[in-house]
């Protein structure tokens, strides 16, 4: 088995994560590897090459094939809808997508607004609450939203919780728990079955989930 | 909207230029060939189809389809598979025809515009239908046919991998008994959600051998081996059924001495009730998508009344061309630069290197714009310029 397997992973902490669950599993990956601020990094005693791209993006990279394997979020994949294998959960940086708002806010009659990073999901989820609103879709401090008026709600990622109540915002309404996910491109899921077989199973042994396989 | 500059096209529609479509046709012509020589018949059919025939019969999702109105308001698609418009064809126009009927096509199908690349709204796909006949030896032949063309296209290194979906609904149906239980599974398999199998899996009122079963079955994959674990696995009838079938079809490859390319995968599940026994798939290297697909599909033709077995399968010519890379060059060419009072012999020149197979451009040197560009883009230039000398002058 000396094929080589490109991976696609988040910048900073999944990465760094990732990299000691790969090390966990016995793959022989150079100590301070993580520090590195290259795009690309090669680990040729593991024969892995790592790939470091925007969370939102690491599903597009397998898509494609320019990487045979990828570490996203969930919250990517409902979001994004690529076509690609969802072989296992990494329990790892486990957060929930939740609905916040400002502690007074009541339904009105008004057109409802919402302001998310995630506008896709954003529309599934309130669609099966049966409730039509308004998308305006933020890159980042989504929370400065409800607070200028921008939206009455948003939908986000929420962790600690500490964000939202730090500028005075609460959790109305929890969609979905999140943890991080190893997905595979199709065509590499079956051209380097047994590497990625091997993979996925000693990955698998370290964060406790092989008997579910 | 802003105003469209002149170059544009739309969304997804792609130019084939002289490099790119020689080698797409040297590709096609290829494999033309090996259906013809297998005797599959190609066929024609008209780019537009009603939306409530050809369009709801097809395997493409709705929303993927391209559609449009015709004078009257019906709905009408630009064909986006080549399989429900065979199978209308052998229960109109070949409807005396016996069974088994052997059809291939080459055509461009479409694909409602998205927005990302990769994406194309029209493209070409080669294909046979095998129609009328329920065999493994048909299942064997259609998927020999396809590692053949794949072979002949010069490809070095791609792999088939062969399920059946047969077995994956004798599995399910086995454990849950009900029909909707098991789609909600299907649903799964066939977003490719392995995680969202199993947490569904987990949750289910099931003991933790049926879990256990369900579970293995994504696991069910490998080499023609995987096909003991099968057996193991379920023992209904028509999952029996379904591994007597694959392991008939295993003996008919190694007949054609093709078995070395298959691998196995029960989880491959392309569609949601489309296909109903084996389905196949072929990966190139250097490429993340699927070169073409097939399978058996015994339920189409009775929408369009004539019920019969069938099994077929299409390849996709633009991603074939990416895999093996641009390789047709424009052929060499001879150039045969004139004046015009030379012209009479210079056509005469031209047309006896024509017979000889030669592709001889005729140029007058007037229409020039630069004659040492015009010497580099061809392998000879035949100079018949200026007062006739004793025999023609070569450069």
């Amino acid at each position: 088995m000396n094929e080589w397997l490109t991976i696609a992973m988040p910048k900073g902490r999944i990465f760094e994560e990732a990299v000691q669950l790969l090390r966990k599993a016995e793959f022989p990956i150079p100590p301070e590897f993580e520090e590195s601020r290259k795009l690309i990094v090669d680990a040729p005693e593991a024969n892995m090459r790592f790939i470091l791209a925007k969370p939102m993006d690491v599903p597009t990279y397998v898509e494609h094939g320019v990487a045979d394997i990828g570490v996203a979020g969930k919250d990517t994949m409902i979001e994004e809808e690529r076509d690609v294998y969802e072989v296992l959960d990494l329990h790892i940086s486990a957060c929930y997508l939740a609905v916040a708002g400002l502690p007074e806010y009541e339904k009105t009659d008004v057109n409802p607004k919402v302001a998310s990073k995630y506008p896709n999901l954003a529309t599934q989820y309130f669609k099966q609450q049966g409730e039509q609103v308004e998308i305006i879709k933020l890159n980042g401090s989504i929370e400065l939203a409800p607070l200028v008026g921008l939206a009455d709600r948003i939908v986000d990622i929420v962790s600690t919780g500490q964000t939202l109540k730090e500028n005075g915002l609460i959790e109305l309404e929890t969609i979905v728990p999140i943890t991080s996910r190893l997905i595979v491109n199709p065509v590499s899921y079956r051209l380097k079955d047994t590497v990625i077989d091997d993979l996925v199973e000693r990955v698998a042994q370290v964060i406790g989930v092989e008997e579910q396989l | 909207m802003s105003k469209l500059f002149m170059f544009e096209k739309p969304l997804g529609m792609r130019d084939a230029l002289p490099g790119y479509f020689q080698t797409k046709r040297n590709v096609q012509r290829v494999i033309n060939d090996e259906w013809e020589s297998w005797g599959y018949l190609p066929v024609e059919t008209p780019t537009l189809e009603y939306y409530d025939t050809v369009g709801s019969a097809s395997a493409i999702l709705d929303h993927q389809l391209f559609k449009l109105l015709d004078q009257q308001g019906r709905t009408l698609v630009l064909r986006p598979d080549m399989t429900a418009p065979i199978a209308r064809v052998t229960a109109s126009g070949l409807q005396n025809q016996h069974f088994p009927i052997r059809l291939a096509y080459h055509t461009n199908v479409f694909r409602a515009q998205q927005l990302e690349a990769g994406r194309p709204a029209e493209f070409e796909q080669l294909g046979v239908e095998l129609i009328g006949d329920g065999t493994s030896s048909a299942n064997g032949e259609v998927v020999s046919l396809m590692i053949e063309a794949l072979r002949k296209t010069g490809l070095t290194t791609f792999q088939i991998t062969v399920g059946h979906v047969g077995y994956v609904n004798a599995l399910l149906e086995e454990v849950l008994g009900n029909d909707e239980r098991a789609d909600d599974l299907r649903r799964f398999l066939y977003e490719k959600n392995y995680v969202g199998y199993r947490q569904h899996v987990e949750n289910l009122p099931l003991s933790s051998l049926d879990k256990k079963k369900l579970n293995s079955l994504l696991r069910l994959r490998g080499d023609w081996r995987t096909l003991d674990e099968a057996v193991n696995l379920v023992q209904t009838p028509a999952a029996r059924e379904a591994v007597e079938e694959l392991q008939e079809m295993k003996a008919v490859l190694e007949h054609y001495e093709l078995s070395d390319y298959i691998k196995l995968d029960f989880n491959l599940f392309m569609h949601m009730s489309y296909y109903t026994g084996i389905v196949f798939e072929s990966y190139g290297n250097n490429l993340g998508v699927p070169l073409g697909s097939g399978g058996r599909y015994d339920e189409l033709l009775q929408q369009f009344n004539r019920p019969a077995q069938a099994v077929g399968f299409g390849l996709r010519l633009d991603l074939l061309v990416e895999a093996l890379g641009l390789t047709g060059a424009v052929p060499s060419q001879t150039c045969i630069l004139f004046s015009p009072e030379r012209r009479p012999e210079a056509v005469d020149h031209a047309r006896k290197l024509r017979e000889t197979g030669k592709r001889v451009v005729l140029q007058d040197i007037r229409g020039v714009e630069d004659v040492d560009q015009l010497s580099d883009s061809y392998e000879d230039v035949i100079s018949m310029i200026g007062k006739k000398k004793e025999g023609a002058a070569h450069e």
